[in-house]
């Protein structure tokens, strides 16, 4: 559905894109995940037909982001990051406008706007004007201006940025649901919402793809071993050497030992559970367990991980 | 054609959904009502003395009311309008950058020409709006004495020309800077240049006076005060519009090149 080739965007000497390339299918939410000032955005603008990129190539349902825009603008909906609305207007008369210039017909002009207003939970809101919403309901409103004309693709700037907890789960259910139908490009730099909503995830940083992936997939290939941590009451020295002795564990690391208590880290081989043997090796020693537990990477950790490698 | 009507709508409603157009209408009014009645009333006081002095009352021109209230009234009216419709202009393009939403806008599958005249119609209709409530000056004149409606119909025509003239290089300033009071600045300034230039031709050269004359605003406004509808003078105003719509046209577009 959207195909991206060797974008790059360069401002002067600043290189904000760096030869970027992905795709996404039909259906899928695909998350565009990176620090602030990655390159999300202008990744964003340049599919959205806002500005051209430096070289490389972009297709939307086929039809080029540089050649055709007409025809790449017909068939998506987006939301800009500050989401950008005509604060004089009412909701309804807005959200009116937006799919008329996006060629609604005249005769379904009020079903679609209706529809959008209902999908977006704005059905009580729709004469109030928009500056009088609250910023959760504007997001709402931008969002609902994405989707009047039933777009195919979906490009939505960090869709989620300064909602309270709840509105933030609510439009991540919005967004959900509209899944399936619908391709969707979501760009944020909040983690948990990849792991939640999307299918793939794209990881950039600098204007470079640093990962593309499931999020499921990069937490297990990143990880590449599994790691445990313990705790132990007895002589450091002897522990690490006990440890090391054990079939399974690669490298040993203390973490830090106060008052006879040491914590280490493990580095243990994949697919290898060597939970038990440590427990009865420290228990025959003499010494005592005191916290035996598997340390599972998050998003974050893989992030951090991938974001700072470079 | 949809697109132009859709975005004129939008951008009408929201001067009248705001003070703005009831503001400049209404100061408008008032400034050429003022000018208006003093040139009315000097005309009647005029009249009043060549009814006793026979050496006034053989200056025809003084006494005749198209000359003395009407050609004047139009050149006073396209003063104001030089002040006023910047303040109308400055909005269109400047607003829509501060506020991000002509990200938006230009996102949607509308050309940057349907934007702009979109835009200009808008302003236009507005602009049409405030020159057709100065009308009850002429009428009341008719009503009062016999002002020639000739020129009277042909120095509205020029008023006409004038405000779209203004309006075009309004958008134009509009669409160069997010600031609302820089663009009303720079086609405040760009204007008076624009109406200045005409006094400045004895100064110069025959060849430089000459072209100075046709550039000018003013002098292309006097003709139609006079009732000479001028092909030259209606071509002036077309190119002036044109020109200002392309150059505005070259600025939206100078987003896809410029880094």
């Amino acid at each position: 559905m959207i195909q991206v080739e060797k974008l790059t965007k360069s401002y002067g000497s600043y290189q904000a894109l760096n030869e970027i390339t992905f795709s996404v299918e039909k259906g899928e939410i695909l998350g565009f995940l990176g620090p602030n000032g990655a390159g999300k955005t202008t990744t964003m603008r340049i599919l959205t037909c806002f500005f051209p990129a430096t070289s490389g190539k972009a297709s939307i349902a086929g039809y080029d982001v540089f050649e055709e825009p007409h025809e790449v603008k017909k068939r998506i909906g987006y939301l800009p990051e500050n989401v950008p609305l005509y604060r004089d207007m009412k909701v309804v008369d807005y959200l009116t406008f937006v799919a008329g210039i996006k060629g609604v017909r005249r005769q379904d002009l009020k079903n679609r706007v209706g529809n959008a207003l209902e999908e977006c939970g704005l059905s009580d809101m729709s004469h109030k004007m928009i500056n009088e919403l609250s910023k959760g309901y504007r997001q709402r409103v931008g969002l609902a201006q994405a989707l009047v004309n039933e777009p195919e693709v979906l490009i939505l700037d960090e869709p989620t940025v300064g909602l309270d907890p709840k509105q933030i789960i609510e439009i991540r259910k919005l967004i959900k649901s509209l899944a399936g139908k619908r391709t969707i490009i979501l760009s944020t730099h909040i983690l948990p919402e990849v792991s939640m909503t999307c299918n793939r995830v794209v990881i950039i940083n600098k204007g470079k793809v640093v990962a593309v992936d499931t999020p499921q997939n990069l937490t297990s290939n990143i990880q590449g071993a599994s790691r445990l941590i313990v705790k132990v009451d007895g002589p450091a020295q002897e522990v690490i050497t006990g440890l090391q002795k054990i079939r399974g564990i690669n490298r040993v690391n203390k973490k830090e030992s106060s008052n006879g208590v040491s914590e280490f880290i493990l580095d243990t081989e994949k697919g290898i559970d060597v939970r038990r043997d440590i427990a009865a090796g420290i228990v025959r020693s003499g010494w005592g367990l005191l916290e035996l537990r598997p340390v599972e990477m998050s998003l974050e950790d893989i992030f951090i991980k991938l974001v700072t490698k470079e | 054609m949809r697109n132009f009507y859709l975005i004129a709508k939008k951008e009408l409603n929201s001067y009248f959904s705001s003070p703005v157009a009831y503001v400049v209408i209404t100061i408008f009014l008032v400034v050429t009502g003022y000018y208006f009645y003093n040139l009315l009333a000097s005309f009647s006081t005029l009249s009043f003395q060549a009814s006793t002095n026979p050496a006034i009352a053989k200056q025809q021109n003084l006494l005749n009311i198209t000359e003395t209230v009407v050609r004047p009234l139009f050149g006073n009216i396209s003063m104001i309008m030089l002040l006023m419709m910047p303040l109308l202009t400055m909005r269109l393009f400047s607003e829509e950058k501060k506020s991000g939403t002509i990200e938006l806008l230009l996102t949607y599958p509308v050309t940057d020409m349907e934007v702009i005249i979109g835009k200009f119609i808008a302003c236009f209709v507005v602009f049409l709006l405030m020159l057709l409530l100065t009308a009850t000056f002429p009428a009341l004149l008719i009503f009062l004495g016999e002002p020639e409606i000739g020129p009277t119909i042909t120095g509205y025509i020029g008023l006409i020309l004038t405000g779209a003239a203004f309006i075009s290089l309004g958008i134009f300033t509009s669409s160069l800077t997010e600031n609302q009071i820089i663009a009303a600045t720079l086609s405040f300034g760009v204007l008076i240049l624009f109406f200045m230039m005409g006094t400045s031709v004895s100064l110069m050269g025959p060849t430089i006076g000459n072209i100075m004359v046709h550039i000018s605003l003013i002098g292309h406004l006097e003709g139609f005060a006079k009732g000479i509808v001028d092909t030259t003078d209606i071509i002036y105003y077309f190119l002036f519009i044109i020109l200002f719509n392309f150059l505005t046209l070259r600025v939206l577009e100078s987003k896809k090149w410029r880094g």
